[in-house]
């Protein structure tokens, strides 16, 4: 798996987008660090909705807490409940894509027609349908159901990874000389999905960003005062005439931060299979 | 609210009964075309659905006009230019704008165009002042100047796939051996690129209709609650904020069997189209 990241190292578009999702990581980890709380609200009365400024370089919002220190919080938020939930959907992806391809029959076929129903339904809907359920949903049950909802693609990508990878004179090499199941599917099948379960992950993070900003923009996602991406968004909205610059910087991180995971992704894509390109 | 109310409430709506037949209750229902009644406004849930069906139509078909219009033009021009500096700049661009989130361009446009501006209207479909009995013309130019932001802000976050199929389907036809021969004949270069490319780049547009309602579905929650559009996605959206359950469940069933629908409409039309395609 080395050979494919490097390629997409060399690759203009991995590399600017690897470098500033790294920046943008390396921002939600170290900011909240040492900016102001992003919960404090210093003076009710005279920093409410203060425009940018050397104390505040992106302003205040309505309860008078710094923006700049809210989105980098914010960007803690959003990428761990992005990471943890497209690592979830992966592995699910992973999981039911070798069952359905390497045992085949009916196995598959009952696996295949219940990812061909769940992709039918926008995965927003899906996830409304069950969000509406809670008062506030915690983070960790979003993380899950976010995941959940995330693998019809992944299993059905693999499933046919593997379908083509059974017919491999190695594989069938491995059977005749006795390997058991096992070894067959985590020596020789995984490792080699690993390039499209790779690009797939890739490309899941900034969809899953865009998600949760959406769900937290609906009031379903990331429940304040925690602050979020898209919950920002969502109270720069009432302010949109008196104080518009209170949406524009969360707005900016998530376009920066979902482009240069497409970005990387798309050069992974093409590193892994340059039929693409 | 007394004990003795919320218990009556809850009876009405059946929600003392337990999950499962609550579920039981529901399907049945929805054989029978009964979606059960708002929680929030007690009004049918079918009929509050239907009434929203046409507002987002009309938001739905202009914007896949405009994004069909422009996105294939880009295209075209994408695959023409490839590799040049115009076709890099698209490319980014265009991943860019996928990468923008629906509400948040709404919002921007709402502020930037709307209230600075003060060019177009930023919120519902027809102006609250105009008199009911105005000219027909004059309505429909307020329900225009009403759909633009909207439309314009769906189809720039759903563009980026239909540039890059365009792209991609005439690479694939220039390379083939028939456009070389109408290059050698002395075939302008328009005319190649459009009548003997662009007609035959086309063909795998079809499919892209199919994977580009669900984004359709999805923006337009966003789209139609950021500017108050009275379609299905503020249905939704605003069903979802009060936890109107049934009403949430009505408009994500639409939601849906719109999206099997238009992946059906696709297949099929895919055999219409092409007679290498058949259905057993």
């Amino acid at each position: 798996m080395v050979d494919p990241l490097a390629r997409a190292w060399r690759d203009p578009r991995g590399r600017v987008g690897a470098l500033v999702l790294a920046a943008i990581a390396a921002a939600a980890a170290v900011g909240p660090l040492i900016l102001a709380d992003p919960l404090a609200q210093p003076c009710v009365l005279t920093c409410r909705n203060l425009p940018p400024s050397l104390a505040h370089p992106f302003g205040t919002d309505d309860l008078s807490r710094d923006i700049l220190s809210r989105v980098a919080s914010g960007g803690r938020i959003s990428l761990a409940v992005a990471v943890l939930a497209v690592g979830l959907s992966v592995t699910l992806g992973a999981a039911v894509g070798l069952v359905a391809g390497y045992w085949g029959g009916a196995v598959d076929a009952a696996l295949m027609r219940l990812v061909d129903a769940a992709l039918a339904i926008p995965r927003l809907f899906l996830l409304l349908l069950v969000l509406a359920v809670w008062e506030q949903a915690p983070v960790a049950t979003l993380i899950l159901l976010i995941g959940a909802t995330g693998w019809f693609g992944t299993g059905r990508l693999v499933r046919g990874e593997v379908l083509r990878l059974r017919e491999e004179t190695y594989v069938r090499a491995a059977e005749a000389l006795g390997a058991n199941r096992r070894r067959i599917i985590f020596r020789h099948l995984l490792p080699n999905t690993a390039g499209p379960l790779l690009v797939a992950a890739t490309l899941g993070v900034g969809d899953v960003i865009l998600l949760e900003a959406g769900l937290s923009f609906l009031g379903l996602g990331v429940q304040p005062p925690t602050p979020s991406w898209g919950g920002m968004i969502l109270d720069a909205k009432s302010v949109l005439v008196t104080a518009p610059w209170a949406g524009v910087f969360p707005g900016l991180a998530i376009v920066v931060t979902v482009l240069s995971a497409n970005l990387f992704g798309d050069a992974l894509r093409d590193a892994v299979d340059p039929r693409g390109a | 609210m007394s004990a003795a109310e919320v218990a009556r409430l809850r009876a009405i709506f059946g929600l003392d009964q337990p999950m499962h037949r609550q579920f039981v209750e529901f399907v049945q229902g929805v054989v029978r075309a009964d979606l059960g009644h708002s929680i929030e406004h007690g009004l049918p849930v079918k009929t509050m659905v239907a009434s929203r069906i046409v507002p987002t139509l009309l938001l739905g078909g202009a914007a896949i006009l405009l994004n069909f219009t422009v996105g294939l033009w880009l295209g075209v021009r994408q695959a023409v230019r490839r590799g040049t500096r115009e076709d890099r700049v698209l490319t980014v661009l265009s991943l860019a704008s996928y990468a923008t989130p629906s509400f948040w361009l709404g919002l921007v446009l709402a502020w930037l165009v709307g209230i600075e501006l003060g060019w177009l209207p930023v919120a519902g479909m027809q102006s609250p002042l105009l008199a009911r009995d105005a000219p027909w013309l004059t309505r429909a130019l307020d329900v225009g100047a009403h759909l633009v932001l909207p439309a314009l802000t769906l189809s720039i976050v759903t563009i980026a796939g239909t540039m890059r199929y365009q792209r991609a389907a005439l690479l694939e036809v220039l390379r083939l051996p028939y456009i070389g021969t109408a290059r050698a004949k002395g075939v302008s270069e328009r005319a190649v690129v459009w009548r003997h490319g662009w007609r035959n780049a086309l063909f795998p547009m079809i499919t892209l209709f199919g994977l580009w309602l669900p984004l359709l579905v999805t923006g337009s929650v966003f789209v139609e609650w950021v500017f108050a559009w009275p379609g299905l996605g503020s249905l939704a959206a605003g069903a979802v904020a009060s936890r109107d359950y049934p009403l949430v469940m009505g408009a994500a069933l639409l939601a849906a069997g719109l999206v099997v629908a238009a992946s059906l409409l696709t297949d099929l039309a895919y055999a219409l189209l092409d007679p290498r395609v058949r259905y057993s």
